[in-house]
């Protein structure tokens, strides 16, 4: 009897929330400007890629989306290098550096804040053998950038099976103009 | 029973754990799957060098067909790019888009009210413009307003990658990539927005910090 009436209730609940949400996208309807008013909270972050996948733990990916940038450093690096040696046997040693000559502590201090530089000044890429994270472009290929920067060691040359995925171009050819992007399959 | 519904579920666990492994698809398990999840970031030169193309990417792995004729933005999803012009970063200007009624609508590049977690949408600024957005299977449609451009609609996921092979070296099955690998995201759809703005009107010069957040309606 007593479950019944729980129910009985969670389903007055539901009904009351859809009718709210009808009445809300009526209000909608009726009116002829489009409604941007109320407040929108955070669900998902991005910067730099495969940043979230690669370095947070399971537990806390929900988490590193809602932290702003400016706190994510002194939230997460520590679990990023932490998964990071843990990850990679090119960081064996405090001392074991990228090829950006950058250790683990402060490669993961750079990427644990997931903000993307980009440059105003010239070539934007995240990668091409000469200019470093000025942006990011279409074709860039990222993964292996940073598989290098995580596996490669000091000169590429380590882990050679862990540092390409040998997939170095999209499927579909990138546009010279605007919107830049392939049409859709 | 019981037995069937445990295997189901540790399938489903695993096929999820080597599917969280990509740009940012399917990154974490609040918005994975859903509107709001973005999938890709991207910032560059555009063709005309004083301009920065931006492109947000939300709802990836979308199959060619039905999947992609059904995809739809969100209209209670905000994307936000957030340009952190003075490296502290804090967001100092935001270019918002939200979809409305078949249109994407964009405000920005403007301060923001209040930066962080929480935001209005900048109705009142004068940097704002719409597009229609394109539909599955007809040309881009491209809106030109106050020196930028605007696209919304379906394209091509650019992103690449063999993940399906990252997935068997992380869960401990193989020891190295293939070569050549399988880009995992061949023939896939993802649901984009695309901007070009003048350098002018974020910063200038030097170096910028950006990035992409989605954020829902309350």
């Amino acid at each position: 009897m007593k479950i019944n009436n729980i129910k009985l209730y969670a389903i007055a609940i539901l009904v009351s929330v859809t009718a709210l949400n009808c009445n809300n996208d009526d209000d909608i309807n009726i009116s002829t400007e489009p409604n941007f008013s109320g407040t929108y909270t955070q669900e998902d972050q991005m910067g730099r890629p495969a940043v979230n996948t690669v370095f947070v733990s399971s537990g806390m990916k929900d988490a590193f989306n809602t932290t702003i940038p400016s706190e994510q450093g002194a939230a997460f690096q520590t679990m990023f290098q932490n998964n990071l040696e843990g990850l990679s046997p090119a960081y064996n040693t405090p001392t074991d550096a990228n090829a950006l000559t950058l250790t683990s502590a402060q490669f993961t201090g750079l990427l644990a804040t997931d903000v993307l530089n980009v440059s105003l000044d010239g070539t934007t890429t995240f990668y091409d053998g000469t200019n470093v994270l000025t942006g990011r472009a279409l074709a860039d290929d990222v993964i292996t950038v940073e598989l290098l920067l995580i596996f490669g060691g000091e000169d590429f040359s380590e882990n050679p099976g862990l540092s390409n995925d040998n997939v170095n171009a999209n499927d579909k050819a990138f546009l010279s103009s605007f919107p830049y992007l392939a049409s859709p399959w | 029973m019981k037995k069937t519904k445990f295997l189901i579920s540790t399938a489903v666990l695993g096929i999820a754990t080597l599917v969280a492994i990509a740009a940012d698809h399917i990154d974490a398990p609040a918005v994975q799957g859903g509107t709001s999840d973005i999938t890709d970031f991207y910032a560059f030169e555009g063709e005309d060098d004083s301009n920065i193309a931006f492109v947000a990417n939300v709802q990836g792995l979308l199959g060619a067909g039905s999947d992609t004729q059904n995809a739809a933005f969100d209209e209670n999803v905000l994307i936000e790019f957030n340009i952190d012009t003075n490296d502290d970063k804090v967001e100092d200007l935001v270019i918002q888009a939200t979809a409305r009624d078949g249109k994407m609508y964009f405000f920005g590049p403007v301060a923001p009210s209040q930066t962080g977690l929480n935001s209005t949408i900048a109705s009142t600024t004068t940097n704002q413009a719409s597009v229609d957005i394109s539909a599955y299977g007809a040309s881009a449609i491209i809106e030109n307003a106050n020196g930028m451009k605007f696209f919304a609609g379906p394209r091509d996921d650019p992103f690449f990658m063999d993940f399906a092979q990252y997935g068997q070296i992380i869960a401990g099955n193989a020891s190295s990539f293939n070569s050549p690998g399988t880009d995992t995201f061949a023939g896939t759809n993802v649901m984009s927005i695309v901007i070009e703005v003048p350098k002018s009107m974020i910063g200038g010069s030097g170096t910028i910090n950006t990035w992409v957040e989605s954020k829902r309606k309350q």
